[in-house]
C-alpha cells in the first residue's frame, strides 16, 4: 500500500491533515459540503463559487467555510 | 385576504399606509424579524409567517463540519419567500464586520447588510466609531447598509452621512425586552434623518412595538421578543397587530392629552 502525501491545513478553525492535490472544489466534495450552499474564504480571500476548481489547497492554508444560520 | 387580517399588507392595500421603502426595495410589512434562538426550526418558520414579516435577519457562521449543530437556516427559510438581511452580529471591530458583510454578500442574495459592531460584551451596546467606519467602507463598496446603533442623534446623522440606507437605533439593549427607554431621542432621530429609521432591539412585548411605531419610525426589528415568548407564534400575531396599530395611530394623529376630564356625551338634554 503506497502512502499518500498529506498536508496540514486549518479548516474552520481546526488543524486537519488532508491528502495533497485537492482543489477547493474537491475538498468540499470530500467533506460532503454542497459548494452552492456555502461561501468559502481561502487565506482571507473570498472565492467565486464558479472558480473553486481553480484554487489548489496548499500546506498551511487557512480555509473558512461559512453559511447562514439563525440570528437577530 | 380575510377581513380579520391585521397585516400591514392589508393596510397598504386599503390605502391606510404606504409601503416601507429601503434603498428602492418595498416592503408591505413594517415588522422585520430575526431567526435566532427559536427552540425548533418549525416554530421559527411558523412564527415568522405569523408575523407577516417579509425581511428576516440571518447570521454568518462557520459550517459545523462535525455536524453537531443544526443545519443551515436556508433549509427552512426559502429565499424566494423572504428577503434575507444578513447581519454582522458578534463582530467587535470594523474589520471583522466588513469581513462578515463581504462573506454574506458572496452568498449571492442581495447587497443589504445589517451592520452591527458590538462595543461591550456586557451590554452589547454598539461601538459607534467602529460602526461608522465600517459603514463608510461598506457603503463605498456598494453595500446597502442598515446600521444598528444606539439612540444617539449625532451618531445617526453620521451614519446617514456615510451612506447608510437605513439607520436602526435600539429601543433598549439587545435581548433585554425593556422596551423603548428613550422615545424622545427616537423621535429626534426620525425627525432629523431622511433615510428610514428602523428601531432595532429591546422590544419585549406588543405594547413596546406599538409605542415604538407611535414615535413615527418606519419600522421595527425584533428577534428575542418572539423567540423567547412562551408561545412565539401567538406573540408573532400580537407583534404584527401591534406594529400596524402603532403605525396607524401615528398616521392618524392622536388627540391632545390634557389634565382635566371632558365629557364625551352632551351636557344638554338631561332629564329633570
Amino acid at each position: 500500500m503506497s502512502s499518500t502525501e498529506h498536508i496540514q491545513v486549518r479548516l474552520n478553525g481546526k488543524d486537519r491533515d488532508i491528502t495533497f492535490g485537492h482543489t477547493v472544489q474537491s475538498l468540499l466534495e470530500a467533506i460532503e459540503i454542497n459548494p452552492l450552499a456555502v461561501v468559502v474564504e481561502l487565506n482571507k480571500q473570498i472565492l467565486d463559487r464558479d472558480r473553486y476548481s481553480d484554487f489548489d489547497i496548499r500546506e498551511g492554508d487557512m480555509i473558512e467555510v461559512v453559511h447562514f444560520v439563525g440570528g437577530g | 385576504m380575510t377581513t380579520t387580517d391585521l397585516g400591514a399588507t392589508a393596510e397598504v392595500s386599503k390605502g391606510l399606509d404606504s409601503p416601507l421603502e429601503i434603498a428602492g426595495v418595498t416592503f408591505t410589512s413594517r415588522l422585520i424579524v430575526g431567526t435566532g434562538k427559536y427552540t425548533t426550526n418549525q416554530i421559527m418558520v411558523d412564527a415568522i409567517r405569523a408575523s407577516g414579516a417579509e425581511m428576516v435577519t440571518v447570521a454568518v457562521r462557520r459550517v459545523d463540519l462535525d455536524r453537531t449543530r443544526e443545519e443551515a437556516i436556508l433549509h427552512h427559510l426559502s429565499p424566494e419567500e423572504f428577503f434575507l438581511l444578513a447581519n454582522t452580529a458578534g463582530c467587535h471591530t470594523a474589520e471583522d464586520a466588513i469581513r462578515y458583510a463581504r462573506l454574506a454578500r458572496a452568498a449571492g442574495f442581495n447587497e443589504f447588510v445589517k451592520l452591527e459592531v458590538i462595543g461591550d460584551e456586557e451590554t452589547l451596546l454598539p461601538d459607534v466609531r467602529a460602526t461608522i467606519e465600517a459603514a463608510q467602507t461598506l457603503a463605498d463598496e456598494g453595500f446597502k447598509v442598515m446600521a444598528y446603533t444606539n439612540d444617539d442623534l449625532i451618531t445617526a446623522l453620521r451614519l446617514e452621512d456615510v451612506g447608510c440606507v437605513a439607520v436602526m437605533p435600539l429601543a433598549s439593549p439587545i435581548g433585554s425586552g425593556l422596551g423603548v427607554v428613550n422615545p424622545y431621542f427616537i423621535r429626534e432621530i426620525k425627525r432629523r434623518l431622511e433615510v428610514p429609521i428602523i428601531v432595532d432591539a429591546g422590544v419585549g412585548t406588543a405594547s413596546d412595538a406599538c409605542l415604538t411605531m407611535e414615535q413615527g419610525v418606519d419600522g421595527v426589528l425584533m428577534n428575542t421578543a418572539l423567540a423567547a415568548a412562551k408561545d412565539p407564534v401567538r406573540m408573532a400575531h400580537a407583534m404584527k397587530a401591534a406594529t400596524v396599530s402603532g403605525r396607524l395611530a401615528f398616521l392618524a394623529g392622536r388627540m391632545k392629552s390634557r389634565e382635566i376630564a371632558v365629557p364625551s356625551s352632551p351636557k344638554v338634554g338631561m332629564l329633570d
